[in-house]
């Protein structure tokens, strides 16, 4: 089985590279992971990883910026259903359109915006950044296993604006931050998560881990 | 709920750790890769490398531990000391680094900040402020390990780095540093309140209630520590439990 994490120039892949590898060990899954900016290496991956940091709209030019990418994504997600997890502004660029700084399109997976946290409460601070329980709406296989709630595991988060996905269905999990956060959406085969699962420690290589073994 | 943040800071000079760290039965106390997965395993929220490095050239050594770090540990970290150019910070980033701390440079030239967070994302710049006290609810920016002042006001300085697109800010108290004595309740909170990105208080620690304190006096959204933990007095651990118990939310996973 291939996994694919798309490099496409958003920051530091390696640790996301050792975590894949790392949880496909500990769960005996034989998982041969590559980090590749290369469409063809992704159209033939069973598993499809589109990290991202930064912002929204220079995360979608690097994207863009890699010639034949989006079209293997649309490709590989869309039309074959291969298992597809973005994370932090991979999963934003999933929605519709980005609204940082400037009107951006996405890759219009997920119907819904891009946009500032909105917070109720003056005195919170932001980016919204450091350790969040996820409060789960739905099941979901990625989250097999996984204590959540607020008595549960944490996830590491730091962004300052979140996917409002149009859909409610698509929300399989919010954090609480003034308000809720879209922390994992999910829909067919396609799931984001808000937090840096290889940050994550054990919920995220929980996570990472049911990802792999996902077959929708 | 977001929890407060636990984050051993260690000094690391030539790509060894300096003083050591004699908390656990480590193979070799001067491997801050070694370092690190002791304090992750401990619990620790974030990690904080700290390069005293004086030479240039040393640079490549701090790098391959930041690499080895990201291999090993799968917990964000943050890593200062020397940060003077964008190129710096790519490298830093490209090596496993999550956030990297700028100090000298942004008091230089704010420009840098601007431009480090525009090139990066303010998500990954921290500021790293050294104050020192010089009157009534007044304190000043030093450098150069807190012997140079400049005359710069840390909290509107703290307000400028922000505006400049600064994601976080870690504030030492250059008074506090070293003493023992608990951080400088009145300049964090000052500066807490004077920013909107989170802050972590650093200098000062002597015990755990001092910790408790600079969240719930100090605002702060993180508490820094160095000698406390690498000397065996506490556990990152038991600092969390301690912090828990008096009714701060704390990861305890």
């Amino acid at each position: 089985m291939r996994v694919a994490i798309v490099d496409y120039g958003s920051g530091n892949l390696h640790s996301a590279h050792k975590a894949f590898e790392r949880a496909a060990r500990e769960a005996g899954l034989e998982r041969d992971v590559a980090v590749t900016s290369r469409p063809e290496i992704v159209a033939a991956a069973d598993h499809i990883v589109l990290p991202g940091v930064g912002a929204f709209a220079d995360c979608r030019r690097g994207l863009d910026g890699v010639a034949g990418m989006v079209e293997a994504l649309e490709e590989s997600v869309r039309g074959r259903g291969r298992p597809f997890l973005g994370i932090c502004v991979g999963m934003q660029l999933m929605a519709a359109r980005g609204l940082e700084y400037e009107v951006t399109k996405g890759l219009g997976w997920i119907p819904g915006d891009v946009a500032a946290i909105q917070s109720n409460d003056p005195a919170l601070k932001i980016p919204h950044m450091g350790w969040n329980n996820l409060l789960q709406r739905r099941p979901h296989p990625v989250l097999a296993g996984i204590e959540t709630g607020e008595s549960g595991l944490h996830a590491y988060f730091v962004h300052s604006f979140q996917l409002f996905p149009a859909v409610a269905d698509d929300v399989v999990a919010t954090a609480d931050y003034g308000g809720p956060i879209s922390a994992i959406i999910g829909r067919d085969n396609m799931v984001g998560v808000q937090f840096h699962p290889e940050k994550s420690q054990k919920l995220g290589l929980a996570l990472i881990s049911n990802f792999l073994k996902w077959r929708p | 709920m977001l929890k407060a943040r636990v984050i051993p800071c260690l000094d690391v000079k030539d790509g060894r750790v300096v003083k050591g760290v004699n908390f656990v039965d480590l193979r070799d106390a001067g491997d801050p890769v070694q370092c690190a997965i002791a304090y992750d395993a401990a619990g620790a929220d974030e990690l904080c490398f700290l390069d005293i490095t004086a030479s240039h050239e040393n640079r490549s050594t701090l790098l391959d531990v930041v690499q080895r770090t990201a291999e090993a540990c799968f917990m964000p970290l943050t890593v200062g000391g020397g940060v003077r150019a964008t190129e710096d910070i790519r490298k830093l980033l490209l090596a496993g680094a999550d956030k990297v701390a700028i100090n000298t440079a942004a008091v230089n030239d704010r420009a840098f900040v601007k431009a480090a967070a525009e090139k990066f994302g303010s998500q990954c710049i921290v500021v790293a402020i050294d104050a020192k006290k010089v009157g009534e609810a007044r304190w000043e920016i030093f450098t150069h390990g807190g012997r140079r002042a400049t005359g710069i006001d840390a909290i509107a300085f703290a307000r400028e780095v922000v505006a400049l697109g600064a994601g976080e800010i870690l504030l030492t108290s250059m008074d506090r540093d070293g003493a023992k004595t608990g951080f400088d309740l009145a300049l964090t909170s000052a500066v807490a309140g004077a920013v909107s990105v989170p802050v972590i208080a650093s200098g000062g620690v002597g015990n755990l209630d001092d910790l408790v304190d600079g969240v719930r006096i100090g605002h702060a959204n993180a508490v820094l520590a160095a000698s406390i933990f690498h000397f065996g007095e506490y556990t990152v651990r038991q600092a969390k439990q301690h912090m828990a118990a008096a009714g701060l939310p704390m990861r305890m996973d």
